[in-house]
């Protein structure tokens, strides 16, 4: 299993029948692939609707997901413009939102919308997404790709949100940010804690309860 | 009221360094025959709000690439790499606003609103230099409200006194940039008579809209 596909899988069964959940891009657009058949998730895109589907063949070029690929909405979707788009992020009327980090921290910063010097690519949703959404879930690959932790103890670039994250699902492992630090809940099928530990700057507990992520 | 006039016909509302409010979502939604018209005689110095700027050849990403703008206010630049260019050179001054409070600024300045709080951003950059007020214990920031001079907005299909339809996911910023301008310009893709809307169904009320003028792209995409 790659990684990308373990992320996915993992937080996909965070999910229950009737969440209302909004996808980031890139890794937390493929969790979709994993929501179980018959459970009824309805997707939220925050250019505009509730319903988000895959694309079509032919494709509508008036229906496209929050990254400008095409896409299909639902039946049983509804659409609607910019303001009541973001009133849902904003309001608590999503159950999750599932984004990248460039870094995570242990008080559950998030850093995800700018490198200072390098990449400003501005922070779209993404600001809103975290304060408003009953959980927020980092889903990312646990290192840079040049193996630099992710997971650090206090974020060093610009944050998206103060406080916000309550979970990280990496291809390692699942923590936990509690009001103690992050709680190390799961790790990846085969994954070691000292593996764990190796690849993460910031300090964590392990939970008593500590398993192998159900994803077989 | 016959709101119908030709694209050309713009000409006497707009002008170099105008502050314009453009619809669309990484320019799906985007009046692309007023941005034509923009591009074609080459106004000057725009303060443009939209959501993004899209990607050099399309919607707002046109007038970046063609340096036709002096400052944008959007909540994302990613796709467009000239934009984060001309920001460090210098050239194009780029306010980014969190997506949620651009949509409220505009809503305030279009609805006789002083401002929105909102907690989006404390903790943040976006903090800065705001005032933060605490309600019943919770900090907000306090957002201000957002117009334009001129609205260059799109929709599906207009009447002739400016009820319009928005197909899918078109709809994103037009609706509320039509509430936030002095002059609104809709683009459509089709015009129809008056009374050949359902009232139900309209999703801009006409009386936002000052002139509708017929798109030159995808002239009829069926509604």
């Amino acid at each position: 299993m790659d990684a990308k596909e373990i992320i996915a899988k993992r937080v996909a069964l965070e999910f229950k029948d009737g969440n209302v959940v909004n996808l980031g891009i890139g890794i937390p657009t493929v969790v979709a692939e994993y929501i179980p058949k018959g459970m009824a998730v309805l997707l939220h895109s925050e250019n505009g609707y509730i319903g988000l589907g895959p694309a079509l063949d032919p494709i509508d070029p008036d229906v496209v997901n929050a990254g400008a690929k095409p896409a299909s909405i639902l039946p049983g979707g509804a659409m609607f413009d910019s303001v009541m788009s973001f009133a849902i992020v904003r309001g608590g009327h999503l159950d999750f939102t599932v984004l990248g980090a460039l870094e995570v921290d242990q008080q559950g910063n998030l850093a995800n919308w700018m490198v200072p010097g390098k990449i400003v690519p501005g922070m779209g949703g993404a600001m809103d997404l975290v304060v408003g959404a009953k959980q927020v879930i980092v889903a990312m690959e646990h290192t840079a790709k040049d193996g630099a932790p992710k997971i650090v103890k206090e974020c060093t670039l610009p944050l998206t949100g103060k406080a916000v994250v309550k979970m990280i699902v990496t291809n390692l492992a699942v923590f936990q940010v509690t009001g103690q630090g992050l709680v190390l809940s799961e790790v990846a099928p085969g994954v070691a804690i000292d593996k764990v530990r190796a690849a993460t700057a910031a300090e964590f507990s392990i939970s008593p309860l500590l398993k192998e992520m159900d994803i077989a | 009221m016959d709101k119908v006039i030709t694209i050309p016909q713009c000409e006497e509302h707009l002008s170099h360094g105008i502050t314009l409010a453009i619809g669309g979502f990484l320019a799906v939604g985007t009046p692309e025959s007023l941005i034509d018209y923009l591009v074609e005689k080459q106004f000057q110095n725009l303060t443009v709000i939209g959501n993004d700027t899209s990607f050099f050849d399309k919607g707002i990403g046109r007038l970046v690439a063609g340096r036709q703008v002096k400052k944008i206010i959007v909540s994302h630049i990613g796709t467009n790499p000239e934009t984060g260019k001309q920001m460090h050179s210098g050239e194009l001054q780029v306010e980014l606003v969190p997506q949620g409070t651009l949509a409220e600024r505009l809503r305030c300045g279009g609805s006789g609103l002083g401002g929105v709080l909102t907690p989006t951003g404390l903790g943040t950059v976006v903090a800065d230099n705001k005032r933060v007020i605490n309600v019943n214990g919770k900090d907000y920031l306090l957002e201000m409200p957002l117009r334009a001079k001129v609205a260059l907005i799109k929709a599906t299909v207009g009447d002739k006194s400016g009820n319009l339809i928005c197909r899918r996911s078109t709809r994103n910023f037009n609706p509320v940039m039509a509430m936030a301008a002095d002059i609104v310009i809709a683009e459509v893709d089709r015009i129809v008579e008056v009374g050949e809307i359902d009232v139900d169904q309209v999703m801009i009320p006409g009386i936002f809209v000052d002139y509708i003028c017929l798109s030159g792209r995808n002239a009829d995409s069926g509604c």
